[in-house]
């Protein structure tokens, strides 16, 4: 198995409920773009939330793996867990105007976990998240500091929460959505600053979207995802040339071509969702409705 | 200058509140039955002399008469004379407040200890049997009265283990010569810890009852907040971190969850202030609630008049600092 993150045969469950997420297996790279597609509601946020262990409590993990780095992190105990993922992965959230607690101000938002869980000197947080701040383009990075959220725009604050997730220099970053929230000049941007941190730290990143056209912009491979079963895992230039799964054509064929990022999702024709709606209950008819 | 128009507003609503409960309370005392008069002399006494002391303290004249007479007092810091006690209503009133406010604040502070514990117990351990207890005993505690409470307590604690004093405020022997009537502030200022012992044994029963119903409340509604607060996105971004769930609870969520119940606790506590009148009472302990209680009694209508006004002035006070605190609290607020 190579990669940082390999998800095997992943089933979440609603607690007492059908299934969320189908034996979903999918791999990221280290220092690679792995995209995750798939509409609204296909189970991309859980599958983000199962490997960091936010999951709603309605929901439980049923079977399958989460490897990170080598370990399995459903073998640890919930403790450890929570330990690995603090020092190991960060979250870029889907939306910056909630992901702030409102009553403390931006510095300390930064820096409090890099003295708590990984043992920095308060100077060296500080002098960090200084960096950090100017490297995502945030003018006055030392006032802004002192700033509260609700002072800032949407655009500042999701550049605040980049800012945050690469300040550990973390292996892996899940950006659930990251630019959904924002206004459509501002998206492009956030893009662009999520991509070239990417390179410079040579993070692996998970990036969720349910935009085809920012995935051909950012990822070096995908998985697409139709009510919580993947339909296809591929490598980005495969995928574009030559989709296996007919699923997967229709969503490219929706996509007003990735000249085009803003371009969205248009309707998959019925024959096809027939197709991957009959391989779903294949699926559940087989491993029971877990 | 918003700052500025905004206290003074308030001054202006607090001048207004305070000279409504006056005319209430001076009407009311008046149209219910029982002479002020007739209690204090002694049986027997002439028509003559009821009469004249029926002048000497104004009840000859109409209502309104005597309302101007006692407002133009009041203005001037005249409260007017107690009829039972013989002495200035100002000086007596203020010479048993301080009593008043340390049972009250001592029993604020427990309630938020308990209650706050409560809340942030029950929001680790939410949707467990322990969540479950907290909210069974919190109801509990809610459908017993503040009174009620003090009996329990004096049987527990009085009767069947007598730990703590049964009545009063301290035992005499130990009554060192206080230069404020804030006996429990000052004992613990001048490190008399033998006198601070004493006190707190004599007002742990009586605040405890006071404390159990808002101790409930705190419980439940903080909980309810917290609860609601842990599902917002900057406390899942927060467990992502590394934090434990205690650490977690406290530092995202309990800062933003006290908002909302800050002012309904705010006004609970000026419920717990006027449970002192009945709880004062039971516990023998000599503060404004059990001077009202005898003043009622003895239809001492300047001293009633005192003491409701100045329950009136500690309501409004209250609110007062609960509104300041949610600014104080709430950043967003505090740059507006
Ligand atoms: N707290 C929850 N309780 C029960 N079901 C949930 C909860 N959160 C999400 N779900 C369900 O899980 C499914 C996947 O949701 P999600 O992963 O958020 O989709 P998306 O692909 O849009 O990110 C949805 O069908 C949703 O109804
Ligand atoms: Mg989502």
């Amino acid at each position: 198995m190579s990669g940082y993150l390999n998800i095997r045969n992943l089933s979440v469950s609603l607690r007492g409920g059908g299934p969320i997420l189908r034996s979903v297996t999918l791999d990221v790279a280290a220092g690679q773009v792995h995209g995750l597609v798939g509409e609204s509601g296909a189970g991309k946020s859980m599958i983000g939330k199962a490997v960091l262990g936010t999951l709603p409590r309605a929901l439980q993990i049923t079977a399958g793996e989460i490897w990170l780095d080598g370990q399995d992190l459903l073998k640890l105990s919930p403790g450890q867990r929570r330990h690995r993922i603090g020092a190991t992965t960060a979250l870029i959230p889907q939306d910056p105007l909630t992901a702030l607690n409102p009553s403390r101000r931006i510095g300390p938002q930064i820096t409090r976990r890099l003295v708590d869980i990984l043992g920095w000197t308060k100077a060296a947080a500080e002098a960090r998240a200084l960096e950090l701040l100017a490297e995502v383009d945030i003018p006055d990075p030392r006032r802004v500091m002192r700033t509260y959220p609700h002072e800032l725009s949407g655009g500042m604050r999701q550049r605040i929460l980049i800012a945050s997730a690469f300040a550990a220099e973390p292996k892996l970053i899940i950006a659930d959505e990251p630019t959904t929230a924002l206004d459509v000049t501002v998206q492009k941007q956030i893009l662009r600053l999520i991509a070239e941190m990417q390179a410079r730290h040579g993070t692996a990143l998970l990036f969720v979207t349910h935009d085809l056209g920012v995935v051909s912009k950012v990822c070096d491979s995908l998985s697409v995802l139709y009510a919580g079963k993947i339909v296809e895992n591929a490598r980005m230039r495969r995928f574009f040339m030559h989709p296996i799964h007919p699923y997967s054509a229709a969503l490219l064929a929706a996509t007003p071509t990735y000249t085009n990022p803003q371009g969205s999702l248009m309707p998959v024709p019925e024959s096809v969702i027939e197709t991957v709606e009959q391989e779903v209950t294949a699926h559940d008819r087989r491993w029971g409705r877990r | 200058m918003a700052l500025l128009r905004a206290i003074l507003v308030r001054l202006l609503t607090t001048a207004i509140t305070l000279f409504g409960v006056a005319v209430i309370v001076f009407v009311v005392i008046r149209v219910v039955p029982g002479n002020p008069i007739a209690m204090m002399l002694p049986p027997g006494a002439t028509e003559a002399d009821i009469a004249r002391l029926q002048m000497q303290y104004g009840f000859d004249k109409s209502i309104f008469e005597q309302f101007t007479i006692w407002l133009s007092g009041v203005v001037q810091g005249d409260f007017g004379t107690s009829i039972s006690l013989r002495q200035p209503v100002s000086l007596l009133v203020l010479n048993r407040l301080p009593a008043t406010l340390e049972l009250s604040i001592v029993a604020l502070l427990i309630a938020v200890l308990i209650g706050g514990t409560m809340a942030l117990v029950g929001t680790r351990f939410r949707d467990t049997g322990a969540e479950g207890a907290i909210d069974m005993g919190a109801g509990m505690a809610l459908s017993i009265p503040d009174f009620l409470w003090g009996l329990v307590l004096i049987l527990l604690f009085g009767v069947l283990w007598p730990v703590f004093h049964i009545s009063g405020r301290i035992s005499p022997s130990l009554d060192i010569d206080f230069t404020t009537n804030f006996y429990l502030f000052e004992a613990l200022f001048r490190l008399r810890f033998d006198v601070l012992a004493d006190l707190i044994g004599h007002m742990f029963m009586p605040a405890v009852a006071l404390a159990i119903p808002l101790a409930a409340i705190i419980a439940q509604l903080l909980k309810q907040s917290l609860k609601e607060t842990m599902h917002l996105d900057y406390v899942t971004l927060a467990r992502t971190k590394g934090y434990a769930e205690r650490t977690v609870i406290t530092r995202e969520a309990l800062p933003n969850a006290i908002l909302p119940t800050l002012t309904l606790v705010g006004v609970q506590f000026t419920f717990l202030i006027g449970g002192t009148v009945i709880i004062e009472r039971l516990f023998s302990y000599e503060g404004l609630g059990n001077m009202a209680i005898d003043a009622v009694i003895n239809r001492d209508l300047p001293l009633i008049q005192g003491i409701v006004i100045l329950f009136a002035l500690i309501f409004t006070l209250v609110n007062l600092v609960v509104d300041m605190m949610y600014v104080v609290l709430n950043p967003r607020l505090r740059h507006a």
